[in-house]
């Protein structure tokens, strides 16, 4: 079966990207077309998650090309829920750069490399390919580059160092896993290779493969002794794309992670082992990490780190409950992060700081601002009934049953740790007396806008807390979803029937 | 042939990855370079290397009954190529500019980012 409209999503972006090339300097109507765009693409994506979620997986042989030969896409329930929550949040991010972005970083092509960005996110998620997934990233990272440097401020270039190296690095990494990978096994199609890469009798090299996509999906994704270089360049770009990257740019090194090793690498004990002293490590060090700092931005990277950790945990319990803790943990992740970052860019357009230090007394002078931000702290924590916790609840209760009792130990440890450093915030940002910060003449304050920028700054917030709260309080529909996403990681056989076909002619 | 280029690769990823980790910053860009040849050269040589046999199926036949020059690892080094002349051209511009805002060639000097109070 051939259904060429589930890359869709990817056109679109594409679409949108080009289209806004063409108002380069007009800004006003990249604003517009941004806003309309970004509705539609999370229309588009709705349509799909439908479509997959009442037909099951769909598949795209692009040419038609049959299935090991030509470049695959697949939209199963795990994908198409991914593109789902990369539209909602690029929607979210989209209309709050429209008023948070000056004018002279979007003369830049701030939008168009937005929409790239997105492309590639759509396309990691959608590929059935591992070359073609190695592309898709490629295409993240340059259009990520472009963001984190767009405007060229010194904390910028100093962040982006780092940000291009370690992705290079990685980048080589993966290459390297993918050449060995065609060496042994002769396919490049994950569902083939599933199958593949199971016949081959020298386990030794396969657990080295196994290992170099660790670890170059591991740079990706910010886990243990590969983080450095996120909390070193996550704070410096403009809020909207600090939220975007702490949003996605991660979890798409998570969704390959939580890929390849569901479907072409089965972790052996070693493998489990060693993904679960990772997970702890890194639950550690984000955690601590976290209550070091003081300046919000830097927080709240560390905590991507910490809660990178809840999800890696999830994979090396390598269970169905545990996985799907792992995935309802990403889902609430993806929504609450980015939230965060679009927080902390309000934050600091009301009172022109984010050193929690200096800043003070939000709730008294913006009681309705403090309670809406208050929802995503709270369910970052994880405190019942919001989206956090009943995450957590899986995670442990499947770590509980697999007698994984230290990593149990860790999880509450990074719940505790989060608890802490989100009660800290809480009492300097929010409930400390404010002092009166001096004016600073390069930053435009939140009472200065118009209220049109005012209005977008504060709809994307209200959207994902509303989608946070539905994340917590429907938990039911979000655990019937993700019971599902880990019914078919833990059982390939559907995806690789789906994408190779029943009956495959082997000469 | 094989030998040789298996000593070739090694050479390039060694002196990559040595080039990385020293403190200057044009070495850093080399030693990117260099990875990013290996593994070009790693696809090159995992795709088994055959001599005057080109993918061509006789027309009398189904399928291939002897070994044959694979052609996907021609393609995927020419889209690995593409992709990093365009990654390497950006992190050189990248490093021009760092070099004029922050006045030195040292990446041990890169470090206002990660200090607690800027």
């Amino acid at each position: 079966m051939n259904n060429p409209y589930i890359v869709l999503p990817v056109l679109f972006q594409l679409f949108t990207a080009v289209l806004l090339l063409f108002f380069w300097f007009r800004v006003n109507t990249q604003r517009l077309i941004t806003i309309i765009c970004s509705l539609t693409s999370v229309g588009i994506a709705i349509w799909l998650f439908s479509e997959v979620y009442n037909n099951g997986i769909l598949t795209m042989q692009a040419g038609e090309w049959k299935a090991p030969f030509g470049i695959t896409f697949v939209a199963d329930i795990f994908s198409s829920t991914m593109v789902l929550l990369t539209s909602i949040s690029g929607m979210a991010v989209a209309i709050f750069a429209t008023g948070s972005i000056r004018n002279a970083r979007l003369k830049f092509g701030f939008f168009p490399i937005l929409n790239f960005l997105l492309m590639g996110l759509h396309g990691a998620f959608l590929t059935g390919d591992i070359f073609n997934l190695y592309v898709w990233f490629e295409i993240i990272i340059i259009a990520s580059f472009v963001l984190i440097t767009i405007g060229g401020e010194k904390a910028q270039i100093e962040g982006a160092m780092k940000y291009v190296t370690m992705n290079l690095l990685a980048s080589a990494i993966f290459l390297t896993a993918i050449a060995i990978l065609y060496g042994m096994a002769g396919s490049l199609n994950m569902a083939d290779l599933s199958g593949q890469v199971a016949q081959i009798e020298n386990r030794g090299l396969v657990n080295v493969v196994a290992i170099l996509f660790l670890v170059g999906f591991g740079i990706k994704s910010a886990i243990f002794p590969l983080y450095f270089w996120l909390p070193a360049s996550y704070h410096t770009p403009p809020p909207a794309i600090s939220a975007i990257f702490g949003g996605l740019l991660t979890k798409v090194g998570v969704y390959a992670l939580l890929r390849i090793f569901t479907l072409i690498f089965i972790p052996d004990e070693f493998l489990s082992n060693l993904l679960i002293v990772m997970a702890a490590l890194t639950i550690l060090s984000g955690g601590l990490g976290a209550i070091l700092q003081v300046n919000m931005r830097k927080i709240f990277s560390y905590l991507i780190v910490c809660h990178i950790g809840f999800m890696i945990a999830g994979l090396g319990i390598y269970t169905e409950l545990a996985i799907l803790g792992a995935i309802f943990y990403l889902i609430h992740d993806i929504v609450v992060k980015t939230n965060l970052f679009l927080i902390s860019g309000l934050i600091f357009k009301l009172k022109g700081t984010l050193n929690i230090e200096k800043l003070g007394g939000i709730y008294k002078k913006y009681p309705k601002y403090a309670l809406l931000i208050a929802i995503s702290l709270f369910s970052l924590v994880g405190i019942p009934p919001l989206s956090g916790f009943w995450a957590k609840i899986f995670l442990i209760q499947g770590g509980y049953q697999e007698g994984q009792y230290t990593l149990i130990g860790f999880i509450l440890l990074g719940s505790f740790l989060t608890l802490w450093v989100i009660a800290k915030l809480w009492s300097e940002v929010f409930w400390k007396e404010s002092v009166d910060l001096p004016k600073k003449i390069n930053v435009k304050y939140f009472s200065e806008l118009v209220p049109f920028k005012q209005w977008v700054m504060i709809i994307p917030i209200v959207f994902l807390t509303i989608i946070t709260l539905y994340i917590g309080l429907a938990a039911e529909h979000i655990i019937i979803l993700s019971k599902q996403i880990s019914y078919e990681l833990m059982n390939p056989s559907v995806y690789i029937e789906a994408v190779l076909g029943t009956q495959i002619e082997t000469p | 042939m094989e030998l040789l280029l298996v000593i070739l690769i090694g050479l390039l990823y060694a002196a990559g990855i040595y080039m990385m980790l020293r403190r200057s910053m044009v070495k850093l860009i080399l030693g990117l370079i260099l990875l990013g040849n290996g593994a070009n050269m790693l696809i090159f040589l995992l795709g088994r290397i055959v001599k005057g046999k080109p993918p061509i199926i006789d027309s009398a036949e189904k399928m291939f009954t002897e070994i044959y020059a694979d052609p996907v690892p021609q393609a995927l080094i020419l889209t690995a190529i593409v992709i990093s002349f365009g990654l390497q051209s950006f992190a050189i511009i990248l490093v021009k500019r760092a070099y004029k805002i922050t006045d030195t060639d040292d990446l041990d000097e890169l470090n206002t980012t990660d200090e607690i109070y800027e």
